[in-house]
C-alpha cells in the first residue's frame, strides 16, 4: 500500500470560515496532519454565525458550515491576545511545513506573525495567504465575503434573466475557487520546496483566481466591445437547451442539443418523429428562431414522466441529458455512491454527519475521511504536547494563564 | 529574492483534453509545465465553441481557445490509426503526465489506457476527465455544462423562485472541473517526485462542480432540509427562515449589498445608515436601530424587510462606481455587479498587473490576458505563449523525438498529423 500523498506534511491553519479551511481539508483527505487554530473569545466564524446547526439548535460544535470545511482535522485554541499567545503560535509555526491564513491582508502581521516572523522560527516555511482582493494594491485592505465577491467577478451579472435582477450565486461561490487555486499554490509550493528546500510566501486573492473562470467574457470584452449578458439557460447555438418541468413538485430535467443527429435522437425518444420535417425545428437556426415553441413541445413530453426517468431515456439513447438534483437527490446518486463520495463520520455532539469525498479518485493513493471536524479546542493536549513536543506542567501553565484558552 | 523559477518546466505534459479539461492543462502551463495540446488532424471540434475573434466564425480565432489554451504548444495526431498510435507511445516516453478526456473504456480499446502506457513510462501519471467518472452506474452517460450544472446539485440552488432553475449563462462547469483535475495531477506529480510512483487519476464532472454549491449539502446532511433556489436573495442565514436580498437596482446597474452580521455586517449597516442620512435618506427607524444588538441568526423577516425597504429606495439614486468608492472608503461590505468591462477596468487588477497584452502575429494585434493565477514569492505564474494554431508545433515536437521532415511530410499527406 502507497502511502498517502501528504502523508507527513505539517499544517497549521490561522485560519476560519471557508476560503482557508477547506484548503486544509482537502489535503488532510489525503494525509496531510492538519492543525485549525481558534479561540473561545474568537471561534471559526462558521461554529456561530452560519446556519445550519444540527437539529436547528445553534451551539459551538453544532454547526454543519463548521463540520463540513474541517474533517480530519485537529482542533486547538490559542487566544492570540493573550500575554503568551503569539509564542505559542509560533511553536506551532515551528513545527508546520505549511501555514494558511485568511485574515484581512495586515492583520497576522499586526500580531507579530507576518511571513518575516514566521521565517525566523522556521525558514523554510511555507505561508499561504487567501484574502479578498490580494496582499497589495489600493483595494488590499478591504473586507469582503464570498457572495461580494461573486459580484465583483462578474459571476451573478451572468446568472438569471435580461428582463429581471440578476441572481446571486449560491454561498460564497469565489471562495470555493479560491480553495481548488489554493491547494494548487500549496501543492506548488511544496514542489518548489522538493526541488530546493526553499519555502515560500502565496499571496492568493480570490478575486484573482474568480477572474480565471471569467476569461472568455473578459476576451469577447476587450476583443470585441461586447458585454456578455445573461440569458436563463439558453446557448448561443444550441437548441434545445433548457430547464423542463417533469412530474412532482418542483422537479425539473435538462436538455441540450448540439446537433441535427441529436436532434433526431431526442424526438424519436420523445415519440414525436414528426417534429423532425417540422421546418421550424429542422435546423439549428430554426430551432433558435422557433425556441419557445421548441421548449413548449418538449414540456409536453417531460412533464408526464419524471425527471429521472427523462434522464434516462435520453441518456441510454446518448442525447446530453440530466436532472436538477436538489441536496436530497445528492445523497441518493448511485454515481456519487459508487465513489463513496459521502464519506459518513461520527461527531461526539452531532451524531453521524457527511463529509465530501474529492472530485478525483488516485489509484494508489486513496482519500481517507475517518474522523470528524474538531470540536473547539478538542485536540489541545494532543497537539501542544505530542506534536509540538511541551512538557506538561508548561501545557498546565498555559491553559491557567489563558493562553491555550 | 531572487529570480522566480518555471517551477514545472521539466514536466512535460500530453494534453487531450477537450473544453471539460481545458483548464487543466493551462494551470500546468501557468506554472511551466511544457504542455502539448494535441489535436485530432485538422484541429479540436472545440475550437467552435463560443465567440470568435471578431466574430469571424474561424477555428483559429475562437476566444475559448485563446482563453484556456494558452501556454501550451499544440500538435496534431491520429492516435486511431496504428501508425499515429506508434508515434504516441515514443512521445509518451518523453511525457510526464497525460490529461484526458475520452470516454471510459476508448483508450483501453485503442491499447492506451494508463495501464499500457505504464508499461511503457512506469512513472506514467494520467489524468482522465469524464463527466462521471470511470466507473460506476453513470460511466457512460454524456455531459454538457448544462448536464453538469443540473447533476452536481448547483444548479437546484440557482434562479427565480417562480422560474426554473438556471445556470450561470458563462459556462462555469468546465472551470471547476478543470480546476480540480490540475489539483490531482499536481497532487500526483507531487508524490511521484517523492515516491518515484505514477498513477491513474480518476475526475468525475459531477463531482467537479459540487463545491460550487457550497455548504447546502449541509442542510439536508443535518436537518433534512432540502435548500431552494432564491434569485437575488441570500438563504440559510438565519434560524428563523428570513432571506436577505443580496441584489438592488442602482442608477446605473446593480449593486450587492447583503445585510449581515457579525464585527463587519454590523459596522457595514451603521454605516449606511450613516450615509443615508447624509443625503437626508435615513428614516427613523433606521437611525433609531441599535445596530450592536442586531443578531443576524434570529432576526425576523419583518425586520429585514424593513431595512431593505428603506435600501432600495436609497441604493436607486446612487451609481455603481458611486457604492463602489464609498464601501472602499468607508470599510463596509458589498460591491456593484460587475460586467466584463468593469473587470478589465478595475484599478485593484490593474495595479496588480493582472492584464498583460499578448502579441497574435498570426492576427496582426494585441489581446490583453489575465497574467497570473496567484502571485508566488519564488515560482512564476504567467503567461509565456498564446494558444496554438492547428498542428503549429508539428515540426519542433515531432523532431524532439527524431521524425524528420521527409517522415512528417508523409505522415501530413497519409493525415496521421
Amino acid at each position: 500500500m502507497s502511502k498517502q500523498i501528504f502523508e507527513g506534511i505539517k499544517i497549521a491553519e490561522f485560519a476560519a470560515i471557508a476560503a482557508g479551511p477547506l484548503i486544509g481539508k482537502h489535503m488532510a483527505d489525503h494525509g496531510a496532519t492538519v492543525v485549525h487554530v481558534e479561540s473561545h473569545e474568537r471561534p471559526d466564524g462558521f461554529r456561530q454565525n452560519y446556519p445550519p446547526y444540527k437539529d436547528n439548535k445553534p451551539g459551538i460544535n453544532r454547526s454543519g458550515a463548521f463540520t463540513m470545511c474541517n474533517n480530519n482535522k485537529y482542533g486547538v485554541t490559542i487566544n492570540l491576545k493573550a500575554k503568551g499567545g503569539v509564542d505559542l503560535a509560533k511553536r506551532l509555526i515551528a513545527w508546520a511545513d505549511i501555514v494558511i491564513e485568511n485574515f484581512t491582508p495586515g492583520t497576522m502581521k499586526k500580531l507579530g506573525l507576518g511571513y518575516e516572523d514566521m521565517k525566523k522560527v522556521n525558514p523554510d516555511i511555507i505561508l499561504l495567504s487567501s484574502c479578498n482582493q490580494g496582499q497589495t494594491g489600493p483595494h488590499a485592505f478591504h473586507p469582503g465575503f464570498g457572495s461580494h465577491l461573486s459580484s465583483l467577478c462578474g459571476f451573478t451579472y451572468m446568472t438569471g434573466y435580461q428582463d429581471r435582477l440578476p441572481c446571486i450565486l449560491y454561498g460564497p461561490y469565489v471562495d470555493h475557487i479560491g480553495v481548488g487555486y489554493g491547494v494548487i499554490a500549496a501543492v506548488a509550493a511544496l514542489e518548489h520546496r522538493r526541488r530546493t528546500g526553499e519555502g515560500q510566501f502565496v499571496d492568493l486573492a480570490q478575486y484573482e483566481v474568480g477572474v480565471q473562470f471569467m476569461i472568455p467574457a473578459l476576451l469577447d470584452y476587450s476583443i470585441n466591445k461586447r458585454v456578455p449578458e445573461r440569458d436563463g439557460n439558453r446557448h448561443g447555438y444550441a437548441a434545445p437547451h433548457n430547464t423542463y418541468r417533469c412530474q412532482g413538485e418542483d422537479r425539473w430535467c435538462v436538455i441540450s442539443v448540439f446537433n441535427d443527429d441529436e436532434w433526431k435522437t431526442l424526438c424519436k425518444v420523445m415519440g414525436r418523429e414528426d417534429l423532425v420535417s417540422d421546418p421550424r425545428f429542422k435546423t439549428i437556426p430554426a430551432r433558435k428562431q422557433n425556441e419557445q415553441a421548441l421548449d413548449s413541445e418538449i414540456e409536453k413530453w417531460t412533464s408526464k414522466l419524471t425527471a429521472e426517468e427523462v434522464f434516462k431515456k435520453l441518456q441510454d439513447k446518448g442525447v446530453k441529458a440530466g436532472f436538477v438534483e436538489n441536496m436530497d437527490d445528492m445523497f441518493k446518486d448511485p454515481q456519487l455512491k459508487h465513489r463513496g463520495f459521502w464519506a459518513a463520520v461520527d461527531h461526539p455532539e452531532i451524531g453521524r454527519y457527511h463529509a465530501e469525498g474529492p472530485p478525483f479518485l488516485f489509484s494508489k493513493t486513496p482519500f481517507k475521511i475517518d474522523r470528524p471536524a474538531p470540536m473547539l479546542g478538542e485536540h489541545n493536549e494532543t497537539v501542544f504536547q505530542k506534536f509540538v513536543g511541551m512538557p506538561k506542567d508548561e501545557y498546565d501553565r498555559l491553559i491557567e494563564e489563558g493562553v491555550i484558552a | 529574492m531572487g529570480e522566480k523559477t518555471k517551477l514545472l518546466k521539466d514536466c512535460r505534459v500530453l494534453d487531450f483534453s477537450n473544453e471539460m479539461g481545458f483548464l487543466c492543462g493551462k494551470i500546468l502551463g501557468d506554472l511551466g509545465a511544457d504542455v502539448i495540446k494535441v489535436e485530432e488532424p485538422g484541429g479540436d471540434p472545440s475550437r467552435s465553441l463560443g465567440s470568435f475573434y471578431k466574430d469571424i466564425p474561424h477555428p483559429e480565432k475562437n476566444l475559448y481557445w485563446f482563453a484556456y489554451n494558452h501556454n501550451k504548444r499544440g500538435i496534431t495526431l491520429d492516435i486511431e490509426t496504428e501508425t499515429g498510435k506508434e508515434i504516441l507511445l515514443k512521445l509518451i516516453k518523453k511525457t510526464d503526465l497525460v490529461i484526458e478526456t475520452f470516454e471510459p473504456g476508448f483508450l483501453k480499446k485503442l491499447g492506451l489506457d494508463y495501464d499500457s502506457l505504464a508499461k511503457v513510462k512506469p512513472d506514467i501519471i494520467v489524468t482522465s476527465i469524464t463527466p462521471f467518472g470511470q466507473s460506476g452506474p453513470y460511466k457512460d452517460y454524456q455531459g454538457s455544462d448544462l448536464v453538469l450544472t443540473a447533476m452536481s446539485g448547483f444548479m437546484s440552488v440557482l434562479g427565480d423562485t417562480d422560474k426554473p432553475p438556471v445556470r450561470p449563462t458563462l459556462p462555469q462547469s468546465y472551470m471547476w472541473i478543470g480546476m480540480h483535475a490540475a489539483e490531482g495531477a499536481l497532487m500526483a506529480y507531487y508524490h511521484r517526485g517523492m515516491t518515484g510512483e505514477g498513477q491513474h487519476v480518476d475526475v468525475s464532472g459531477q463531482t467537479g462542480v459540487t463545491w460550487a454549491a457550497s455548504i447546502a449539502p449541509s442542510f439536508y446532511d443535518f436537518n433534512q432540509e432540502v435548500p431552494k433556489r432564491a434569485g437575488s436573495f441570500i438563504t440559510g442565514r438565519s434560524i428563523t427562515g428570513a432571506i436577505m436580498r443580496a441584489v438592488y437596482p442602482c442608477k446605473d446597474g446593480y449593486v450587492t449589498y447583503i445585510i449581515y452580521g457579525g464585527p463587519a455586517g454590523i459596522r457595514t449597516n451603521k454605516r449606511l445608515t450613516e450615509w443615508m442620512d447624509s443625503k437626508g435618506m435615513a428614516p427613523d427607524y433606521l437611525k433609531n436601530k441599535d445596530w450592536n444588538k442586531f443578531n443576524i441568526a434570529t432576526v425576523t423577516q419583518e425586520e429585514i424587510d424593513q431595512i431593505e425597504d428603506a435600501n432600495m429606495k436609497f441604493f436607486k439614486t446612487v451609481t455603481k462606481e458611486e457604492f463602489f468608492k464609498h464601501v472602499i472608503d468607508q470599510d463596509m461590505l458589498g460591491y456593484p455587479v460587475n460586467t466584463a468591462k468593469e473587470i478589465i477596468e478595475d484599478e485593484q487588477l490593474q495595479s496588480r498587473g493582472m492584464w498583460q497584452e499578448v502579441e497574435h502575429e498570426e492576427l496582426g494585434t494585441k489581446i490583453t490576458y489575465p497574467a497570473f493565477f496567484t502571485l508566488f514569492s519564488s515560482i512564476a505564474c504567467g503567461f509565456w505563449r498564446r494558444a496554438p494554431l492547428i498542428g503549429e508545433h508539428n515540426e519542433e515536437v515531432y523532431a524532439e523525438i527524431g521524425l524528420s521532415k521527409k517522415e512528417l511530410l508523409s505522415l501530413k499527406k497519409a493525415n496521421v498529423i
